[in-house]
């Protein structure tokens, strides 16, 4: 059995930290007047605080859990999650697509597509946004519950309740403002947290060369090598799968779409600083597997059948806490842990409602309020929201694969998006009826390449779907990835050619080369200083991951 | 509750400083960890492969906390006037 040693101290640092919590949710909430204060911060928030909040939102128990799971898994390999798989979209969200988003001044991501496109492309995206953030809400909450069951022995309920009794406290009172200020707050804690586990397990493994030797196997120490095309034997598939699938469609999918990240740059107090909220991101989650990537190697050296029964690749993390960290230390990366859990709900909960709010109730069931109504309503979605959230978490901890299959149907959705954005943002031929189109072209694309996978022998080890291995599902998923975003275009693209185009005047803003005429002149603008230019940022971001790439190859 | 015609202002000014949190968090953190550092058993000692890691996190917990004071205090949340005076005065109080 897995249970940590907390003592009392543990149990200080923790309670220091949820008061804490809830002062920053009662503290935000002077800051509350209008609907966008509550959904959107007023946007006013300073590029560091937002950008540490944009790479935290994404930081969430799950994703550090298992991206330790994958390092023992894949070994160096999982990188690709990182430096392909996210910085580039991230540098591109930056530089390219946030003039759009944020000059256009909508709320949402799903409004940029009501004015680019039309209201049915609207509707399929805000609600398949808003169910699946919810849902993964539940997900995430009964997923912390599990960890807090095997760490301190709660009780699952108690658990969910108390958890989500504290995010209900601290957004619904604070709103977007105390979910960011949280975020911020949990990324320092849990960066604090990881720290010790790499430092003390690399000094008991003998440091990165005794690390090697005691992992003793080769492949986990190459993040290329076994990836060509026709002969792969790397545990992430080929190159194409890898760059097209993952770096391409899936990462700029997610980046540069994902309401629950564009939000924190649209709550930016300037297009600067909106512009730099990514950037600023990108420098963390290029040196984060760090402190994932290698606590899961060191899983693998230091602990006896990693991999089987009780310890299992997802707990690496947990049973190196349990190994290594005093009472003290080991409630600062409890804390950490907890915080990561929480803001993976609150990150959700909070696009939830901006999304609910505005572009369900506001734009379809009951328009022209007063914006006190709105706020009234934002405040009432995020309870509604967190209830929902509670009650997936429960059904799901009698269900346990709903998890998967909640996940893996809200990733037919995302798949295609990014072919839908960038034919909007950059070819203003593109038709009202072909966004929605080619979301549901894409979003089908994807369902069928996913069962279709399984029956295709490349795909399996060995490529022979006859022998006894189990298939590469990352590689099915990043192969269906590329087939939702060609099918998506390509159905845009038809569409477009046999409809009639929307009149130029109201794509202003929205497509490059139609600016929109009513914009301030950049000239009067102020210029940020030098250092802060997002173009040396976005530079310097790709610059470092080329030279990591190189030395970790 | 505000008038349909009277917009409310934001009060997004009003917004507290995060820099004071976390200084004051981790300053916190950094004393309490640094202080069981010295107090350190063998057995939590030989735990973490040898090192004292209580003292090392809370003295490194203790920098970065007094950093985000400093920081603060350098370089403080400028209030734009304008705003201020619309939060408190020119705007409704929409406090329920």
């Amino acid at each position: 059995m897995l249970r940590l040693d907390v003592n009392v101290f543990d149990y200080a640092i923790l309670a220091v930290y949820f008061a804490l919590v809830v002062v920053i949710g009662l503290l935000a909430r002077r800051a509350i007047a209008t609907s966008e204060d509550f959904l959107l911060s007023g946007r006013s928030l300073p590029a560091w605080v937002t950008g540490l909040a944009f790479i935290s939102a994404n930081l969430g128990a799950i994703e550090i859990l298992g991206m330790a799971a994958n390092g023992a898994q894949y070994g160096l390999s999982t990188v690709h999650f990182y430096w392909i798989g996210a910085v580039p979209a991230m540098i591109f969200l930056g530089l390219v697509m946030m003039p759009f988003y944020y000059k256009s001044k909508v709320r949402s991501v799903p409004e940029f597509l009501l004015r680019r496109f039309n209201p049915a492309t609207h509707l399929f995206n805000a609600v398949s946004f808003a169910v699946a953030a919810v849902l993964i809400a539940g997900v995430n909450l009964y997923a912390l519950a599990l960890v807090i069951k095997s760490l301190i022995g709660w009780p699952i309920w108690v658990s969910i309740i108390l958890s989500a009794a504290f995010v209900l406290v601290y957004i619904t009172l604070g709103g977007l403002s105390a979910a960011i200020y949280n975020e911020v707050l949990q990324f320092f804690v849990i960066i604090a947290g990881l720290v010790p586990l790499v430092i003390i397990g690399l000094k008991d493994v003998g440091g990165w060369h005794g690390l090697q030797m005691k992992v003793h196997n080769d492949k986990l120490f190459n993040s290329w090598a076994g990836t060509h095309v026709g002969t792969w034997n790397n545990p992430l598939g080929d190159w194409i799968g890898i760059v097209m699938g993952l770096g391409f469609v899936l990462s700029f999918g997610y980046w540069t779409t994902n309401f629950a990240e564009v939000q924190r740059a649209l709550s930016a107090k300037d297009l600067s600083a909106a512009q730099r909220t990514p950037l600023i991101g990108s420098f963390p989650k290029i040196f984060i597997p760090a402190l994932t990537i290698i606590p899961g190697l060191i899983a693998i050296a230091v602990i006896p059948k990693m991999g089987s029964g009780d310890k299992a690749y997802n707990n690496a993390i947990p049973l190196l806490m349990n190994k290594y960290l005093p009472n003290g230390t080991l409630g600062v990366a409890l804390a950490g842990l907890l915080a990561a859990f929480m803001a993976g709900m609150a990150a959700n909960v909070s696009s939830f409602n901006t999304v609910f709010t505005y572009d369900i109730w506001q734009t379809y069931v009951r328009k022209g309020r007063s914006d006190s109504y709105y706020l009234r309503v934002g405040r009432i979605v995020t309870v509604i929201g967190i209830l929902i959230g509670i009650a997936t978490a429960f059904i799901a901890s009698g269900y346990t694969n709903i998890m998967n299959y909640i996940q893996l149907l809200f990733s037919y959705f995302n798949a295609p998006l990014f072919a839908t954005f960038i034919i909007a943002m950059f070819w203003k031929r593109a038709t009202a009826w072909s966004g929605v189109a080619g979301l549901a072209a894409g979003t089908i694309g994807a369902a069928v390449m996913h069962f279709a996978g399984y029956h295709i022998g490349y795909f399996y080890p060995g490529g022979d779907v006859l022998s006894h291995a189990k298939v590469n599902a990352q590689m099915v998923n990043f192969y269906g990835a590329i087939v939702a975003f060609v099918a998506d275009a390509v159905v845009t693209v038809i569409v477009s050619l046999v409809t009639r185009p929307k009149p130029v005047e109201e794509l202003a803003g929205l497509v490059y080369g139609v600016p929109d005429p009513n914009a301030p002149d950049p000239k009067s603008l102020p210029k940020p200083s030098w250092w802060a230019s997002p173009k040396l940022l976005g530079g310097v971001s790709a610059g470092i991951v080329v030279v990591l790439s190189l030395i970790f190859t | 509750m505000t008038s349909e015609s009277h917009a409310p202002k934001s009060a997004a000014a009003r917004l507290f400083d995060i820099r004071l949190l976390i200084g004051g968090l981790f300053v916190l953190y950094g004393l309490m960890l640094g202080i069981a550092g010295f107090f350190v058993s063998d057995k939590a000692r030989a735990k973490a492969a040898g090192i004292n890691i209580n003292l090392w996190l809370g003295v490194g917990m203790l920098v970065l906390g007094l950093l985000f004071l400093l920081w603060r205090k350098l370089n403080p949340l400028k209030v734009e006037p304008d705003a201020e005076v619309a939060a408190d005065v020119g705007g409704p109080d929409v406090r329920h």
